[in-house]
C-alpha cells in the first residue's frame, strides 16, 4: 500500500512539474492566442475571468489588423528581406562552407572558428557605423538596407553549420566523380551539392528564422511604416501614443509567431549541433 | 577556322586547369564571404572606434579628433554608471535563473514518458518566437490595469485589490520584470543545450563506471558534469553575449525606465547614438561592452576546442 502511494506522489509531482514548465512556457503565447479572438467590451472588463471567453470570440481584431494597418505589407516586405537574404547567405555560404571543410591545415581552421566568432559580434555594437554606411548607400529607412546588413550575421552562422556538414560528406566522392574526368568544380556541383540537399534546406529554414526574429537592425534603420519587416511592424507600430490596440497587437504577434514556432521546432537539432561547435572536434 | 576553336578549347582548359588546383577554388570559395564580413563587419567596428574618439554627430559630421575625452565624459554620467551596473545585474541574474530552469527542466525531459514531444515543442517557444512579439505579450501581461498576473493573485488571495503592483512603473519591480522575460527567453535554450550534453555521454562510459562501483553521484559529478561542462559553457557564452548587449527586452518594456532604473548599455547607446544623434558619444557607450565581449570570445575558443561531446 505504502508502495502504491509512493508510486503516486512520485509520478504526480513529476507531472506537477513537467505541467509547472508547459505553463511558463507558453502561457504568453496561450495569453496572445485568448487576447486576439476576445471582443473589446470581454478584454478591458476586470470582473471578467480572463483566461476564458466571457463572450462569444470575435475575429474583429483580425479583420481591423488587415484591413486598417499596413500589416500584409509588413508580411510581404518580411518575405523580400527573407528571400533575398536567403540567397545572398547561400550563394556565398555554401562555397565558404565547402571551402574550409576541405582546405586541410592550421589556416582554415583559424578562418572558419574566425567567421564563426563575428556571429557573437552584437548588433548594438555595429548600428551606429552601420546606420552611416547605409545613410552613404542611400538606402536610410528603406526595408533593402535589412537585406544590405542581415548576411553579416546569417553568414557566419550558416557557414559553420555547412563546414560542419560537408565534413561528413566523404573525400571518395569527389574522388570517384575526378576519376571519371569531373572537374573538381564539377564533382562539386555535380556529386557534392545534390548530398547536401538536406543541409541546405536547413540553412534556408533557419536564415529566413534568423531574417524573421531581427529587432535591432530594423528599428535602427527603419521608421516609415511602409517599409518595416513584420516584427518591427507589430512591435512598435500598432501603438497609437499611449493607447494599445491590444487585441490587434496580439493577432498580429500571433501571425508572426507561428511560421518561426513551426519550423524551429523542426530543425532544432540541427541547429544545436551548428551553435556548440559540432563541427569541430 | 579549326585553329580558332583550338585555341579556344586550349584556353578553356587552361582555365580549368587552375580552377582545379584545390587551393585556387578553395580561396575563389571563401572569398565572397570573407569580404562581406570584412566589409560589413571589420569597417563598422573600426568605424566604431573611430567615431568614440571624435565629435562626430549627424548633425556635424566631423571627423575631428578627441581622443579619450568621450569615455571621460561617459564614465562621469551618473546614468551612464547606474547602466553599467543594471546591464551586469540584468545579466548575470538572467542567465543563472535561466540556468537553473534550465537543468531542471532538462532532468525533467530525460525520462521518456507519453507526450514528451509535445510538452518539448511548447516549452521551446520562448526561445524560438521572435522576441520583440513575445516582449508584446509580456507587456500586455504586466499591464498596469489589466494584468492577468495581478488578477490571478487577487483571486488566490495573495493581493488586495487596489494596492495591486504597477510591474513596468516601479523602479525594482521593473528591473525584476525584464530580467524575468530574458530568463524566460532562455531557459528553453538551456534545456535543449544540457539534453544535447547529457545525452551525448556514451552509455558504456557510464556503464563502466556503475561497474567500478560509482554510485549515482559519482556518475553524475565526476563523468556526466565535466563531459557536459565545455558544451554547457558554449551555451553560455551564447546566452551572455545576447543578453549583455540586447535592447529590445528593455526597448519594448520599459523604455529604460522608469528613471534610467532599467537602462542597459543596450538601449542607452541607441538613445544616445540614433535618438539624440550623438553618435561619438553613443559609440563609446556601446563599446563599454567590448571588454566583456572579449572575454567571451576568449572563453569560446578555449572550450570549442576541449569538447569532447
Amino acid at each position: 500500500m505504502s508502495r502504491i502511494v509512493k508510486t503516486v506522489t512520485r509520478e504526480g509531482s513529476f507531472y506537477a512539474a513537467v505541467a509547472f514548465f508547459v505553463v511558463l512556457a507558453a502561457f504568453p503565447f496561450y495569453w496572445m492566442l485568448i487576447t486576439a479572438f476576445k471582443t473589446n467590451a470581454d478584454l478591458y472588463n476586470v470582473d471578467n475571468i480572463p483566461f476564458w471567453f466571457n463572450a462569444a470570440p470575435t475575429l474583429e481584431h483580425f479583420r481591423y489588423l488587415f484591413e486598417q494597418t499596413p500589416f500584409l505589407r509588413w508580411c510581404l516586405n518580411s518575405l523580400i528581406i527573407g528571400v533575398c537574404v536567403v540567397a545572398i547567405t547561400l550563394a556565398t555560404a555554401i562555397p565558404a562552407g565547402y571551402s574550409l571543410a576541405r582546405l586541410a591545415g592550421r589556416e582554415a581552421e583559424v578562418l572558419g572558428i574566425g567567421i564563426f566568432l563575428t556571429y557573437l559580434v552584437p548588433p548594438t555594437l555595429l548600428f551606429l557605423p552601420l546606420s552611416r554606411i547605409i545613410t552613404v548607400i542611400g538606402l536610410q529607412n528603406s526595408m533593402w538596407s535589412l537585406v544590405v546588413v542581415y548576411p553579416t550575421f546569417t553568414i557566419p552562422f550558416c557557414t559553420w553549420l555547412l563546414m560542419g556538414f560537408f565534413r561528413t560528406v566523404p573525400r571518395e566522392v569527389e574522388e570517384a566523380a575526378i576519376v571519371d574526368g569531373c572537374s573538381l568544380l564539377g564533382s562539386f556541383i555535380k556529386m557534392v551539392l545534390p548530398l547536401s540537399v538536406p543541409a541546405i534546406l536547413t540553412v534556408v529554414i533557419f536564415t529566413f528564422t534568423l531574417t524573421l526574429q531581427e529587432f535591432v537592425y530594423a528599428l535602427t534603420f527603419i521608421s516609415s511604416s511602409a517599409q518595416k519587416p513584420i516584427t518591427l511592424g507589430v512591435a512598435t507600430d500598432l501603438i497609437r501614443g499611449d493607447i494599445y490596440y491590444w487585441g490587434e497587437l496580439m493577432a498580429g504577434a500571433l501571425i508572426a509567431s507561428v511560421p518561426v514556432a513551426v519550423a524551429y521546432n523542426l530543425f532544432l537539432d540541427r541547429f544545436i549541433a551548428g551553435i556548440t561547435g559540432g563541427a569541430v572536434k | 577556322m579549326v585553329a580558332i576553336t583550338d585555341r579556344l578549347h586550349e584556353r578553356r582548359s587552361r582555365f580549368e586547369f587552375v580552377l582545379d588546383k584545390p587551393r585556387v577554388l578553395g580561396s575563389l570559395f571563401l572569398t565572397p564571404a570573407i569580404l562581406y564580413i570584412l566589409v560589413l563587419v571589420g569597417v563598422p567596428f573600426l568605424l566604431a572606434i573611430y567615431y568614440s574618439l571624435s565629435a562626430y554627430t549627424i548633425y556635424n559630421p566631423s571627423y575631428h579628433f578627441v581622443g579619450l575625452s568621450n569615455f571621460e565624459e561617459v564614465v562621469q554620467s551618473s546614468i551612464f554608471r547606474r547602466t553599467l551596473v543594471n546591464t551586469f545585474v540584468f545579466t548575470i541574474a538572467s542567465q543563472a535563473l535561466g540556468l537553473i530552469l534550465g537543468k531542471f527542466g532538462a532532468l525533467l525531459l530525460l525520462r521518456p514518458f507519453p507526450g514528451r514531444k509535445i510538452v518539448r515543442a511548447l516549452i521551446v517557444l520562448p526561445w524560438a518566437v521572435p522576441i520583440a512579439l513575445a516582449t508584446v505579450a509580456w507587456e500586455w501581461m504586466f499591464d498596469s490595469l489589466y494584468s492577468v498576473i495581478n488578477w490571478t493573485l487577487e483571486a488566490v488571495g495573495l493581493m488586495n485589490p487596489g494596492n495591486a503592483p504597477n510591474w513596468l512603473g516601479e523602479p525594482t519591480l521593473a528591473m525584476i520584470c525584464v530580467i524575468i522575460v530574458n530568463a524566460w527567453r532562455f531557459f528553453p535554450f538551456a534545456i535543449v543545450i544540457f539534453l544535447a550534453g547529457i545525452t551525448a555521454v556514451p552509455q558504456d562510459v557510464l556503464d563502466a563506471a556503475t561497474v567500478d562501483g560509482a554510485g549515482f553521484w559519482r556518475r553524475n559529478y565526476q563523468i556526466i558534469v565535466p563531459m557536459i561542462l565545455p558544451i554547457v559553457v558554449v551555451g553560455l557564452i551564447f546566452g551572455t553575449v545576447f543578453t549583455f548587449t540586447d535592447l529590445s527586452i528593455v526597448y519594448l518594456l520599459t523604455q529604460g525606465g522608469p528613471v534610467n532604473a532599467t537602462q542597459v548599455l543596450g538601449n542607452l547607446g541607441f538613445q544616445i547614438g540614433i535618438l539624440s544623434g550623438d553618435v561619438a558619444h553613443g559609440a563609446a557607450v556601446s563599446l563599454f561592452m567590448l571588454p566583456v565581449l572579449f572575454i567571451m570570445v576568449i572563453l569560446m575558443l578555449r572550450f570549442i576546442r576541449r569538447r569532447e561531446i
